[in-house]
């Protein structure tokens, strides 16, 4: 009965994640362009809201999902324009567009407060849902869910399996080689930054609509969703597999946190929501910390054992980024 | 010369037109009439009381602005101001809490207080570049985190150690006693006290960074990191020292919003004024001289807002999307400038 309990507990961590990965995905292949799209917060929370929106207009799920992979696409193109063709500040715009679509959802959404729409419903996985304790973790879901498994398995492949994905990894790194290499750079990167944007998309509908059916404005909970994004994708070091590894990590430690709540009355529930945001500043420290000048010195006065085993750890939770992220391109 | 002045402003004016086409547009799309919109917005602030109310929300923007724009000056993303400013308010409730039943002079204790609530934003602050400079970490991810840290402090606090006899209530903690409220323009919200210590923000960071050696070092950080550093200027410790001030001043801000607006800590006693000032930042090019008259400016909007919910059924969010909507043109467009304009 307990092992029950856990299978479904964890199912479910499964399932609530669905959004953080279609973000963190997306935020990845961006990145990976050399492109940062800051303005993830405001892009889930107004996808959310208009895929829901545009759901309950329609009964339509998939004008919904529809409808939120176009806002992120849109939000993503106003980033890459400004970014790539102005040469603006990436920060400076997306964290613009990410307060300016976060209050556009609040002010948009304001008449389908607490409105009921459609849900997408659960399906279980045919054949491989039979299997025991593996179905029920991962195949007894729905339609999104089975998606951002996908989505992370895809992305991964694209990326270092595959002729275009090295040409992608080539734009962010060493864009001038790339050039060389006879890429438009610029190019690349509009698509880039425009996919992963309309990937991003996917994630509000995938809550509005799935996860916690529903738009209620300030309350929905999904504020600050695509901050965490944010930093999980540099937890993850721009490979998919090692981000949905952070997102579902974030998303156990969540669950544990909601599991132990009842022991731990003293404790208001609003501070154990925020208990990832000290982790996650933690994972961004251990991911960076190996980097850091004092820490090579003090390694540098460790004994041999010492410092050949702290130096392994650092360099297994390294992440460096794609060299030229965040450097605009121009070919002269 | 003249001509760059007078292209960089046409920009401006179509950034500015552009801003407003589109959030009229957006209010066609809810079925909203823009003018009548705009109208009430604005027309209510005429009264001496609406002003004082505009300069009450004046008062906190200013300060964070005025601190962001030394960070700014060395190259840093302070998002973490958000919860500098929420540190600043817990730091003020500490010590009023802990000296409020003591016999000493009321204008002492509220003295002292604002005193810690700039060191509480301060410290934090500083965690965010210890966290940048020690450890690798962006500020804009260790602020973010820490953000969320603080409002977690602050509801922990006033459910928690702080809360009402009886029951905790997301209203807050217990009112403090008059004598311990800043005083006010009779009649009015806005204390005097406040704004010279908002006017006095700004005018020190205007000198520090246009007329202090300091300033330009900092400016030199900001601008190239590695020739200052290489021209000998010790850049870690200027940006932790840059980070400290300005958590200091959005401390004050959080003070002020506890000794002179609401008497307590509330949950959100940030009220969103930390990314508020980011936006002011920004919009205004991180030129202090500005900051006094778009504060202003980004204030009424947020006080001309609070009306749409009654009259006509508009949620008060509408300020942001404008503001949003105007940086975001106005960065476009100088991007724009740089691009299409030939360069002499």
């Amino acid at each position: 009965m307990e092992t029950e309990l856990i299978l479904i507990g964890l199912a479910g961590v499964l399932f609530a994640a669905a959004p953080i990965i279609f973000a963190v995905i997306g935020e990845t292949v961006t990145e990976r362009a050399g492109v940062i799209n800051l303005s993830m917060n405001g892009t889930i929370l107004l996808s959310a809201m208009g895929g829901f929106a545009a759901s309950s207009r329609t009964e339509s799920l998939l004008a919904g999902f529809l409808t939120g992979a176009a806002i992120g696409a849109l939000v993503a193109l106003v980033v890459a324009f400004s970014s790539i063709t102005l040469k603006q500040s990436q920060v400076a715009v997306g964290f613009v567009l990410a307060l300016t679509c976060r209050d556009l959802a609040y002010f948009l959404g304001n008449n389908y407060m607490g409105v009921s729409g459609p849900r997408v419903p659960a399906w279980d996985f045919p054949v491989l849902g039979q299997i025991p304790i593996i179905g029920q973790l991962f195949f007894h879901h729905d339609v999104m869910t089975y998606l951002s498994f996908l989505a992370i398995l895809l992305a991964w492949a694209w990326i270092f399996r595959t002729r275009p994905g090295l040409m992608l990894q080539g734009i962010g790194e060493r864009p001038a080689s790339a050039y060389v290499r006879g890429a438009n750079v610029n190019l690349m990167r509009y698509v880039y930054t425009i996919i992963g944007g309309a990937i991003i998309g996917l994630a509000g509908p995938t809550y509005s609509l799935s996860v916690k059916a529903g738009w209620n404005g300030t309350i929905s909970g999904l504020d600050g969703f695509g901050w965490i994004a944010l930093s999980i994708t540099i937890f993850g070091g721009w490979n998919p597999l090692r981000a949905a590894f952070g997102a579902y990590l974030f998303g156990l430690l969540q669950w544990l946190g909601l599991v132990l709540q009842p022991s731990l009355p003293n404790i208001p529930s609003q501070v154990l929501q925020v208990a990832p945001f000290p982790l996650m500043i933690l994972t961004l420290l251990l991911v960076n910390i190996g980097d850091a000048e004092w820490v090579e010195r003090t390694l540098a006065a460790m004994p041999e054992s010492a410092r050949r085993f702290f130096t392994k750890a650092f360099r297994a939770l390294r992440a460096s980024p794609p060299a030229a992220l965040g450097v605009p391109f121009e070919r002269d | 010369m003249k001509n760059t002045t007078l292209n960089r402003l046409g920009f401006q004016l179509l950034a500015l037109a552009l801003a407003l086409g589109i959030t009229s547009l957006i209010l066609l799309a809810v079925g909203a009439r823009p003018i009548q919109v705009f109208k009430d917005m604005f027309g209510s602030l005429g009264s001496v009381n609406k002003f004082s109310d505009v300069l009450v929300s004046w008062v906190p923007l200013l300060l964070v602005t005025a601190g962001l724009l030394i960070t700014f000056a060395a190259g840093l993303w302070n998002i973490g101001v958000e919860g500098q400013i929420t540190l600043g308010a817990i730091g003020t409730t500490m010590m009023l809490r802990s000296l409020q039943d003591s016999a000493m002079n009321p204008a002492l204790i509220i003295t002292l207080s604002v005193l810690a609530g700039m060191f509480a934003g301060a410290l934090w602050a500083a965690l965010a570049g210890a966290l940048k400079t020690f450890g690798g970490v962006n500020e804009i991810f260790g602020g973010l985190g820490l953000n969320f840290v603080a409002t977690a402090l602050t509801i922990y606090l006033i459910f928690g150690p702080w809360k009402r006899p009886g029951t905790g209530s997301m209203s807050g903690t217990e009112p403090f006693a008059d004598p311990l409220h800043l005083p006010l323009f009779e009649g009015l919200r806005l204390s005097p006290w406040s704004l010279v210590i908002a006017i006095a923000g700004i005018i020190f960071v205007y000198f520090l960074l246009q007329g202090t050696y300091f300033g330009l070092r900092l400016k030199a950080v900001g601008r190239n990191f590695r020739a200052a550093y290489l021209l000998g200027i010790p850049t870690w410790q200027y940006m932790m020292f840059s980070f400290l001030l300005c958590g200091a001043l959005a401390g004050a801000a959080g003070a002020l919003q506890v000794t002179a607006v609401y008497y307590r800590l509330i949950p959100a006693i940030s009220s969103g004024y930390g990314y508020l000032g980011l936006m002011v930042a920004m919009l205004i090019n991180y030129q202090a001289i500005w900051a006094v008259s778009v504060a202003l400016f980004f204030a009424a909007l947020n006080i001309g807002s609070i009306q749409l919910p009654i009259l006509h059924k508009l949620d008060s969010s509408l300020s942001g999307v404008l503001q949003g909507m105007l940086v975001l043109f106005v960065l476009l467009a100088e991007g724009a400038r740089q691009r299409f304009t030939p360069k002499a």
